[in-house]
């Protein structure tokens, strides 16, 4: 129990998918600016991302490893996400309009989310088995909410700041990440 | 707004070169450029991608029905990234595993699908070809420029690597030797600024450089 614990934290803070992996940072200046955009994508990330990461993982173990085709593994797994993605969406639609009402439009963006598509692999490459690859999805997934999230509030008080013309808009919004990611390098060496 | 194949090549080197001023495709900007060996590896990866696919979807323009079209782009990058990954698998190792996770990536990398959806599926052969010539280089000089940046202060080195050293000692200049191994820029005294090889750094020196090329769009 310990372990996934320690692998929790070391996926939400540690190893931060957005500051620290460097991962889906394009929604992550894309869809910062307000704060509903930013929680919208988080929950259609996670949603998506535990999803993808337990049936990656089936099929990396009883397809791919099983046949020896592990050099189809990019192409198997961008298939298994974006076809996810697909069949999320049009369940939610059908069944639960209230929730697709919610995430509806981030659902698709999220096909070339590389935080997806990263994670996945990082859990095929790190050999995890399959608890530790539900938990690190769900942690790093987090992680990128928590990171969306708070980064989206700061995001909102620069609006009202005076940032000098040729720094506008991206630029800041890159400055302000980089600090943000000094303060999340604190982290390091936690675990 | 007929452009000629010239001005399709030349738009991708400044006018809307990426990452500057296509603001997409950030995650290897950053994350690759710790380094300008891996810089110009992932821009040489890049570009191959992008090359291929963009040719494959607009010879293919015709047939692919317009409903499942991403689904079929994705397929097509899909599988030109995995002959990357095996190329540079067979032939520079140690790029591969410096580049780790994203070289795969690239299949998620929104320029390429963005260049086949906007580009390469209304557009001729010919054009798309220089397209992504111009977006390809554009995007490779935009590495090695924030990577050169990067290395240079983080760890006081310049690496040019493999790749490009290979291509310079064919034209004449310097030999392969000097330039894959690490070329000490300040004194033995200096001491490396290690935040800028580290992530906060390539964040910062990123949205810096935007801000230089917003300076200049005046």
């Amino acid at each position: 129990m310990g372990d996934y614990i320690v692998l929790a934290i070391s996926c939400i803070l540690v190893n931060n998918i957005l500051l620290a992996q460097y991962l889906g940072n394009c929604p992550f200046l894309g869809t910062s600016k307000k704060m509903e955009t930013a929680v919208g994508m988080s929950m259609a990330v996670v949603f998506v991302l535990v999803l993808a990461g337990v049936i990656t993982w089936i099929v990396e173990m009883y397809v791919l490893k099983m046949f020896g085709l592990e050099y189809l593994r990019t192409i198997a797994f961008i298939l298994v996400i974006a076809s996810l993605v697909q069949f999320v969406e049009m369940f939610l639609k059908k069944s639960i309009p209230a929730l697709y009402a919610g995430l509806g439009i981030f659902l698709p963006l999220i096909t070339t989310n590389c935080a997806v598509m990263g994670v996945v692999l990082i859990n095929v490459n790190e050999e995890y088995n399959f608890l530790q690859a539900v938990v690190s999805s769900f942690a790093y997934a987090a992680g990128f909410g928590l990171a969306l999230i708070l980064f989206a509030g700061i995001r909102e008080r620069i609006l009202l700041a005076r940032v000098p013309r040729p720094l506008l808009d991206t630029s800041i919004g890159l400055v302000t990440a980089g600090m943000f990611s000094l303060a999340f390098f604190a982290f390091k060496g936690m675990v | 707004m007929a452009k000629t194949i010239v001005q399709e090549f030349t738009k991708g080197l400044w006018d809307e070169i990426p990452p500057f001023r296509l603001v997409l495709g950030l995650c290897p900007t950053l994350a690759v450029t710790k380094s300008v060996e891996n810089g110009i590896g992932m821009g040489v990866a890049f570009t191959f991608v992008l090359l291929c696919s963009n040719i494959l979807v607009s010879a293919l323009r015709k047939v692919i029905p317009p409903k499942v079209r991403i689904a079929c782009f994705i397929i097509i990058i899909a599988t030109f990234v995995t002959v990357v990954e095996l190329l540079m698998q067979a032939y520079t190792y140690k790029l591969f595993l410096q580049l780790g996770i994203f070289i795969p990536l690239i299949v998620v990398n929104c320029i390429v699908l963005g260049r086949a959806e906007a580009f390469a599926s209304k557009k001729g052969i010919a054009a798309s070809f220089a397209d992504a010539m111009g977006m390809g280089i554009g995007f490779t000089l935009a590495l090695t420029a924030l990577a050169a940046f990067r290395e240079i202060l983080g760890a006081g080195t310049f690496t040019l690597g493999n790749i490009a050293g290979w291509i310079l000692s064919l034209v004449g200049i310097g030999t392969l030797d000097l330039w894959s191994s690490p070329l000490q820029v300040f004194g033995p005294s200096f001491q490396p600024f290690q935040f800028m090889i580290e992530a906060p750094g390539a964040f910062v020196c990123l949205g810096l450089m935007l801000c230089i090329m917003n300076l200049f769009k005046k």
